[in-house]
């Protein structure tokens, strides 16, 4: 058997200690320790991007990271993007195109995205690039084409940041 | 037509004049079927269980409250979506929950000798351990095919095929006690192609069956004369198509939870899209009454088809529960997804058409050979798919097909989005633009001088009613350049079009019955919150939305001010589940009926109170209104709750009862059919022999728009997975073991695949559909595959017969084309 190990993380702005095995996917760890179900099992070697996380603000596939890799680092994942009450402009534009349909995949997309948009800074994010972070993340359902209109349209509504043009969570 | 009838429900009040058009037409369409052989029984127009619509709602009629056709509102149930907050069947844990693995098959056809679980059990932490005869009851989609056990008796199938289950605390046990599971296997000779079921030297797989063969069912149907036809015609060309299995890799891979209820029930979470035959098929397997399982649908990382059938997770769970009497889940892993498959069948076909110089189709000769799998799944229907929508939508006086459905030593083959109707269509539409050009004629005109118009009867006897493809194909060709740029993008590039239709729900359920096909239940509360209940099954196609959309317009508020509740057999009416493109006609209808029925009593109401005839009444945003005077929603509600009682109705529908001269067409016919138009844009490297598609426009006749962005999002889908079927994805075996069973090797579109798409919504107003709308979700699949195909010829003058239309097929057929030309200019040096 594995050995076990404390692990002491920070995962959506909270403090974590838990005693796992050591072997312990960080998937696993948000998903059974936590019961933080909003990352999804997709395919369990890295295929799909359906378990993408923010590990200090990177994008990250929890399914292929060990929950070890997360000592004394951020965590974020789908349940800590909106603020408080007040979607991320990422999910407020993905919600209004319906850029989710099944939403399987959907936690994946807005991680990657939010990602993407939040680390950017200043620099101006093109399609390219949006399409290169997205390469990461597999939709069976809508062909892609409301999940760029809606990061285009979520880079329009000004400084993700803020949340200005974020909805409230119904 | 029974006249008396119709005559009692127009006595209670003056007829609108829209209404009395209306009426007029359906009897003016009744008389007609009737001379061209088709009887409509009286039932569809006076039996209240059969719904078409709101009497004063011409189904063309722009609708009031502003709902239908909206968009940039998101869906009733997108937030969740968005916010993680969304419950999928793995994601319901439970005190003292067990988990189910599996053992499974390494072979693809052999004897069981020997299953030896004894070490298994021993194990600590395990549970229990179930083999085949622990379920001896056979199941199936389709009740005249039931040839499947949840776990394999006597002998395996296929490679993947379940052997033994292990309950047991943790998976990771369960696991470790499969692996000391010991079977012995005499191996026997697989069939492991179409010309193997057909061969009389292979065993037959369903040895068991009265039946000695590996046909499932074979399917053959003329109409007309089509042998004198093809004499009479100008040109007659055949060839043969193949068409690769492919299957639905759904995000979600398959899950069900199961735990036990006070005085024996059961109740059962599971990732299906068809939770009402589950709920009966769960019930005959375990030998429980279907009263005692309460099965509910959580939501669903999408089907496309994969999630209709009752799987080995679904009755494993239930079993060990009941059993055990802890809860169980057991989810697949992805690998498992591909065993589990129920994807396209590989088709192979023959076809042959007839056409005069003008373009115009004389007649077609069909044969197909579909390779199933091991287990028939909807393989009943998949051989008459084949076949029966050929000739929409297209006039043709003579046609014959005869299609095979067979059995091999593969995972079950079974429904795929576009089920049985991809392959054929594929065959036909590139077939069409090959004798198109052989007669110099442009392909585009040759499908519009073929093609039905409405209120029409197919030479099968199907009935179509609106159609809109003439407006599909002109939107598709101006939306996308293509008569100015077929021919003449250059070297390497080109454009292609194809046409297609698709069913709006089978008229027939795979049961016997006489109940309505869909059941919604609508119950206004006090504080004027509306609870829709329904048994339809959203899988991400947006069925949520739309029962809460219909139900918002017809009374006048905004869907968010709706709930809805959907498929918990405890709760909700039933559906029969979202295949065959039935959910938006029949579960529309029905939630139409129960909203029409509350909107009677809620204008009732604000008529008696503002002192004005109910049809003054005008109902939108939340208002009551006539004139300047109006009453806010709430009002209204505790208004009519004051009058007649507790505010709640139900509504059904079932498809009207359109018979046919053709006695054997029983599987086919639909109230409705949608119809699809594409273009593709392809760029082809020659050095290569790599394929890009860079465009898809896709212009769809979906009746009447309900949500703007869903129904994009439907065709936008449908593209794609048209994109990954003609460019990367196949299912290969070698010596039937699958050799593509991950998503790293069996290749789905990324964004980096996926063209720009462009979907044009197209409405023809169906007479029958809720505010006329028809299905979206799986005809635009059809015109995809051949629209590239075609593409690909105009780009570099060769015609791919086999998708996907991979590098090395691309460079062979290159080949080929270079090998003739240089005949061709040799031949002609020589003169």
């Amino acid at each position: 058997m594995p050995r076990d190990l404390v692990l002491t993380t920070t995962v959506n702005g909270e403090p974590v200690r838990k005693l796992i095995p050591a072997n312990r996917s960080l998937l696993d760890f948000l998903r059974e320790d936590l019961g933080l179900t909003g990352s999804k099992h997709g395919c369990d070697v890295g295929d799909c991007g359906a378990c993408t996380v923010h590990l200090d603000g990177q994008p990250r596939l929890s399914c292929i990271t060990l929950a070890a890799e997360a000592m004394d680092r951020e965590v974020r994942t789908i349940e800590g993007v909106a603020d408080g009450t007040l979607l991320h402009p990422v999910q407020e534009a993905l919600h209004r195109h319906v850029g989710a349909q099944c939403g399987y995949c959907t936690p994946g997309i807005v991680m990657t995205l939010t990602a993407l948009i939040d680390d950017a800074g200043d620099t101006p994010i093109d399609d390219d690039m949006l399409r290169e972070a997205l390469g990461a993340n597999i939709c069976r359902c809508t062909g892609y084409t409301k999940i760029l209109a809606a990061a285009h349209d979520a880079l329009r509504s000004g400084d993700s940041q803020s949340g200005k043009a974020a909805g409230e969570i119904g | 037509m029974n006249d008396d009838n119709t005559k009692g429900r127009r006595r209670d009040r003056e007829l609108d004049p829209r209404i009395a058009a209306r009426l007029a037409a359906r009897a003016a369409r009744a008389a007609r079927e009737q001379e061209q052989g088709l009887e409509r029984t009286a039932r569809d127009v006076t039996d209240p269980s059969t719904y078409m619509g709101p009497e004063d709602t011409l189904s063309g009629a722009p609708a009031e409250g502003r709902v239908i056709g909206e968009s940039g509102t998101g869906k009733v149930d997108g937030l969740a979506k968005i916010t993680g907050r969304a419950i999928f069947a793995d994601d319901i844990r439970l005190p003292r929950m067990a988990f189910v693995k599996l053992l499974r098959s390494p072979h693809p056809h052999a004897r069981i000798a020997s299953l030896d679980v004894s070490e298994a059990l021993a194990m600590r932490g395990v549970l229990d351990v179930a083999v085949g005869p622990d379920l001896p009851v056979r199941h199936g989609a389709i009740p005249v095919a039931q040839d499947e056990t949840a776990l394999a008796i006597e002998k395996v199938r296929y490679v993947g095929e379940p052997v033994a289950a292990v309950c047991a605390v943790s998976e990771e046990i369960a696991w470790e006690a499969c692996r000391r599971i010991k079977v012995v296997y005499e191996l026997l000779d697989p069939v492991l192609s179409i010309d193997d079921a057909l061969s009389d030297d292979k065993p037959i797989i369903h040895d068991w069956k009265r039946k000695k063969s590996n046909v499932l069912r074979r399917v053959h149907q003329t109409y007309g004369d089509v042998d004198k036809a093809f004499e009479d015609s100008d040109l007659v060309f055949e060839d043969v198509y193949e068409y690769p299995a492919s299957t639905h890799v759904p995000l979600e891979a398959h899950c069900a939870v199961a735990t036990p209820l006070d005085g024996g029930r059961l109740q059962v979470w599971s990732s299906t899209q068809n939770p009402h035959y589950m709920h009966r098929t769960l019930a005959r397997v375990l030998g429980m009454d279907t009263a005692d399982i309460r099965l509910i649908k959580p939501d669903v990382g999408a089907g496309y088809g994969g999630k209709c059938d009752t799987f080995c997770s679904d009755i494993l769970a239930a079993y060990f529960a009941r059993k055990l009497g802890r809860p169980v889940k057991m989810a697949m892993e992805r690998e498992e997804v591909f065993y589990a498959h129920r994807g396209r069948h590989r088709t192979r076909m023959w076809l042959k058409m007839g056409m005069k110089k003008d373009g115009t189709i004389t007649a077609i000769d069909f044969k197909a050979w579909a390779d199933g799998g091991a287990y028939s799944s909807y393989g009943v229907v998949t051989s008459y798919y084949l076949g029966v929508f050929m000739p929409l939508p297209y006039k043709l006086e003579h046609y014959r097909f005869t299609s095979w459905r067979l059995y091999t030593n593969k995972p079950p083959a079974g429904p795929k989005r576009g089920h049985g109707a991809i392959q054929p269509r594929f065959a036909l539409e590139v077939h069409l633009d090959r004798m198109a050009r052989q007669l110099g004629l442009e392909p585009a005109d040759v499908r519009l001088h073929n093609m039905f118009g409405p209120d029409s009867i197919t030479v099968n006897g199907l009935r179509i009613t609106s159609m809109g493809l003439a407006e599909c194909m002109e939107q598709v060709r101006a939306h996308s350049g293509y008569d100015r740029k077929r021919g003449r993008l250059g070297k390497g590039r080109g454009v292609g079009i194809a046409a297609s239709a698709y069913m709006c729900g089978a008229l027939h359920p795979v049961y016997q019955t006489n109940t309505p096909h869909s059941g919604v239940q609508v119950k206004i509360d006090r504080s004027g919150r509306v609870t829709i209940f329904t048994g339809t099954a959203d899988c991400g196609q947006g069925s949520n939305h739309m029962v809460a959309a219909i139900v918002a317009e017809r009374l006048g508020i905004r869907p968010e001010q709706c709930t809805v509740v959907e498929a918990d057999s405890d709760l909700c009416p039933v559906d029969l589940g979202s295949y065959s493109s039935r959910v938006t006609f029949m579960a529309g209808n029905a939630a139409l009926h129960a909203a029409d029925k509350l909107r009677k009593l809620l204008v009732a109401a604000a008529a008696d109170k503002l002192g004005v005839a109910p049809d003054a009444i005008t109902c939108h945003d939340g208002r009551y209104e006539a004139g300047e005077r109006g009453l806010s929603w709430t009002d209204v509600v505790e208004l009519a709750e004051s009058t007649y009682g507790t505010l709640g109705a139900t509504g059904s529908y079932r498809p009207p009862k359109i018979g046919s001269r053709f006695r054997r067409q029983s599987v086919g016919p639909s109230p409705a059919y949608s119809f699809t138009a594409q273009v593709a844009e392809v760029t082809v490297d020659e050095e290569t022999g790599i394929v890009t598609v860079d465009r898809v426009w896709a212009a769809h006749d979906l009746g009447r728009t309900l949500h703007r962005e869903i129904a994009e999002g439907q065709i936008e889908g449908c593209v794609y997975m048209g994109v990954g079927e003609a460019m990367l994805e196949e299912q290969v075996y070698k010596d039937g073991v699958m050799r593509t069973p991950s998503m790293l090797e069996y290749r789905v579109p990324t964004i980096y695949d996926t063209p720009e798409i462009h979907a044009i919504l197209v409405e023809s107003h169906d007479p029958e559909g809720p505010y006329g709308a028809k299905e979206c979700g799986e005809g635009p699949q059809l015109s995809t595959v051949p629209a590239i195909a075609n593409a690909i010829y105009d780009a570099c003058g060769i015609w791919l017969t086999h998708p996907p239309f991979t590098p090395e097929r691309v460079l062979k057929a290159l080949r080929k084309r270079d090998r003739e030309r240089a005949r061709a200019a040799a031949a002609q040096a020589q003169e």
